[in-house]
């Protein structure tokens, strides 16, 4: 393609990628190093329906001239980015000195919001992941392999999970595990434990964040897999089976490689999806057991008084987050790319 | 219709107070953004003779709750030529007053609010004074719904809310119990109704982590006699002996509750009473009527589910709750015509008048002139009468109240003892308003 085409082709592309993605990057970032203005606080006395109370309140005239001087706020650097709500450099140094064994170390960094947050996200991501590309794996070959009639229905229902909002279904599911759900007394039945619940157990609540990932996201491999499928080369196919392969070797060294560049997209996209995992928190409740990097971005934009800087460094922290988690995928995409040409 | 998403996840009576659930809604808001509009029907209506309104811009955004509605459908009644009047009465009224209210003009000329909300809207300086406009038009007010802070009327509340004691009369008979008055009481008391076997988790409240857990310590903390912060300052001091009890009993609360009680908002805890599942739980008196109906419950626990005033805790003297109200404020960035406009449409929609029909009269504790108090509302009297305190109108509470919300569970799960977790609450408190310039 020539440079002048190419440019004219791309050019659409690329103002909206510089508008929607590009453009609010830079703000979110402009917005991390900047933080409200020192409150002026002057004390007053309030009267409402239940009397008067010496109280405080932000002196707005002063705070108006302060904003006119500064319309950003206060430049503050990185400092929020080292504060206890995100990285917690103090914090952890303090800790380091003063814990006696690693794992009292180790307890106090998960005491802290952000960590916490990290490690349930990675730990979501690295176990859903490869278990939604393994299951919709075989969900894709075991439906390749029905009967044409069987087909349709089998695939609408198996696209159901992806269907259904994440939201709507991680609440019908929590109703479900309740420990007055039919799941949750099928359990407490199966364990022989009346007291079982699964809301009120850290683990158990992991456990159902995940396996609740699986299946929402499992329809999505299986999608891309089934239609990786239905171009498989049948001449290597049937090579394969006049060499006596059985379908295990078939499936292992022709089905799979022939997927592969699939499953590294289908990794990629789920990598991104899971880190950025928020609604089944929010469906299930779970933030008591466990809370992920969106979710407090949420947290911090949705209490009384909104943490809308200490918001925009966790999304940039965020960012860093799935680049460094892509990097290793986009490495190998890359290579693949130059060995082709 | 979008509001029937939201209503179908939980009951129709929410109130200003319910955080928690507002997360689900909001989150299933946000995927029907689209058709958001829905919530802000265009009144088409005729205007209705009496609201005196003449001209002007009206919109009001505010909580869903049955008594706001009542008052939404008053304003609505101001509509007709040369009047333009919408409202957005939705859960999610406190994560959009604030950008709406920001513009100049701003989309909304009104925010509906409570006693913690307001200062938001006070904090970006959003609100205008009302003491011109109250002079004017504000025949009918009393003065005690006038909200003023530093002299100046910012806000005029319409209704008062506040949590107490809800309990089952013919559970308490079977046990040989009375209402508590005091914590230590309830929890005696729900010993001994599990030991006698009537109920395996007799006690529960709203204690969901997050904003309700936050509220529960809270009222908690009040109830034993603490104060939040360094006199006159934004300085916070909870880890202290009050904070270390309030967290005890906050615990010996949830180990008599359903296992679940970290997930139990308003609507959850409300769904165990239905169920027949407890006997005794400090609630919201706006939640109340809704358990008293056996739609969705039993004739059994609708019958028996009565109410007293809030109980107090480690013999103090100040019942262990807050006490709220409800009303309404003004945009600063807006016409002087619209901001009449507006404050005409609520005293149309607050008139005395309203509490006349019975089914409105039920729908809260009305601050309005005649009100008499129902059967529903003794609670909330009691509170008032006990010197319950309000809950702390301070511009930085806010930020403590989401610190509580993010680390007391720690605590109630065994993970950490109290003066860890206060301390916790603390430091995450500190980093907040340093961020937001409260401390240096």
């Amino acid at each position: 393609m020539k440079h002048k085409t190419f440019f004219w082709f791309f050019l659409p592309t690329g103002l909206a990628m510089l508008l929607f993605i590009a453009l609010p990057i830079v703000s979110v970032v402009i917005q991390s190093v900047y933080t409200p203005h020192e409150q002026v606080i002057i004390e007053v006395e309030n009267c409402g329906p239940f009397g008067c109370t010496k109280a405080t309140t932000v002196d707005n005239e002063a705070t108006a001239a302060l904003r006119e001087a500064q319309p950003l706020g206060r430049f503050v650097g990185l400092d929020l980015y080292f504060n206890r709500g995100h990285l917690a450099t103090q914090e952890i140094a303090a800790s380091w000195s003063s814990s006696a064994s690693i794992g009292e170390f180790f307890s106090d960094i998960f005491n802290l919001p952000f960590y916490r947050a990290l490690a349930f996200t990675l730990t979501y991501t690295f176990v859903v992941t490869p278990l939604l590309i393994v299951l919709g794996f075989v969900i894709a070959v075991a439906v390749n392999n029905l009967s044409t009639w069987l087909k349709g229905p089998v695939i609408f229902f198996s696209l159901l999970p992806m269907i259904v909002t994440p939201l709507v279904g991680s609440l019908i599911l929590f109703w479900m595990v309740d420990s007055r759900g039919v799941l949750g007394a099928a359990l407490q039945y199966l364990a022989n434990d009346p007291g079982l619940s699964l809301k009120s157990s850290t683990p158990l609540t992991w456990i159902m964040l995940m396996v609740y990932g699986v299946w929402s996201s499992a329809p999505f491999a299986f999608v891309v897999f089934y239609a990786g499928l239905q171009t498989l080369p049948q001449d290597t196919l049937e090579s394969a089976m006049i060499d006596g392969a059985t379908r295990w070797q078939r499936i292992r060294y022709v089905v799979i490689p022939h997927l592969m560049p699939l499953v590294t997209f289908v990794a990629l996209i789920q990598l991104m999806d899971n880190f950025r995992v928020f609604e089944p928190v929010v469906g299930f409740k779970a933030e008591a057991h466990a809370t992920t990097l969106s979710w407090i971005i949420f947290n911090d934009l949705g209490g009384e008084t909104r943490l809308l800087s200490s918001a925009a460094t966790t999304s940039v922290l965020t960012i860093i987050g799935i680049a460094i988690l892509l990097l290793p995928v986009l490495v190998r995409t890359w290579r693949d790319f130059n060995a082709k040409t | 219709m979008t509001v029937g998403f939201g209503l179908a996840l939980r009951p129709p009576t929410g109130e200003d107070l319910m955080k928690t659930v507002t997360k689900s809604i909001f989150a299933a808001s946000l995927m029907l953004a689209g058709s958001q509009f829905a919530y802000m029907t265009p009144a088409l209506a005729d205007g209705h003779a009496k609201c005196a309104v003449e001209s002007g811009r009206i919109s009001i955004v505010g909580n869903e709750f049955p008594a706001i509605q009542t008052v939404g459908k008053g304003v609505m009644e101001c509509a007709k030529d040369g009047v333009e009047v919408k409202t957005n009465l939705t859960a999610d009224h406190q994560k959009i007053n604030v950008a709406g209210m920001t513009g100049n003009p701003a989309e909304y000329t009104s925010a509906i609010v409570a006693n913690s909300s307001i200062v938001a809207l006070m904090n970006d300086d959003l609100i205008r004074p009302l003491d011109d406009l109250v002079a004017k038009f504000g025949g009918n007010l009393k003065p005690n719904q006038l909200v003023s802070v530093n002299g100046k009327v910012m806000a005029v509340a319409f209704m008062a809310n506040a949590q107490h004691l809800v309990f089952r009369k013919d559970i308490l008979e079977k046990a040989g119990l009375t209402p508590p008055k005091t914590y230590e009481e309830m929890i005696a008391g729900g010993k001994k109704i599990k030991e006698m076997g009537l109920l395996e988790n007799p006690l529960g409240g709203p204690y969901a982590a997050g904003w309700n857990l936050a509220q529960e310590f809270v009222n908690m903390y009040i109830g034993h006699g603490g104060e939040f912060y360094k006199a006159g300052s934004a300085e916070v001091s909870i880890n202290n002996e009050q904070g270390v009890a309030a967290l005890d009993m906050l615990k010996q609360v949830a180990s008599l509750s359903n296992p679940d009680y970290l997930t139990h908002d308003s609507n959850g805890t409300s769904a165990e009473w239905k169920a027949g599942n407890m006997a005794m739980m400090n609630m919201w008196g706006s939640r109340v009527e809704p358990l008293k109906s056996a739609d969705g419950s039993t004739e059994e626990v609708a019958a028996s589910t009565d109410i007293a005033g809030p109980m107090t805790v480690g013999g103090g003297s100040i019942p262990a709750t807050t006490l709220w109200w409800d009303g309404f404020t003004i945009s600063k960035n807006i016409s002087d015509e619209d901001a009449e406009a507006t404050f005409k449409a609520y005293m149309h929609a607050i008139r005395p008048d309203i509490i006349k029909d019975e089914e409105v009269s039920k729908q809260a504790v009305w601050l309005l002139d005649g009100y008499q108090p129902t059967d529903a509302a003794k609670g909330v009297f009691a509170a008032a009468q006990g010197g319950a305190k309000p809950y702390p109108m301070l511009p930085y509470h806010g930020l403590l109240h989401s610190a509580l919300g993010a680390e007391l569970p720690d605590y109630l799960q065994g993970k950490e003892d109290a003066a860890k977790t206060l301390a916790d609450v603390e430091a995450a408190y500190n980093a907040a308003a340093k961020e937001q310039g409260f401390l240096n």
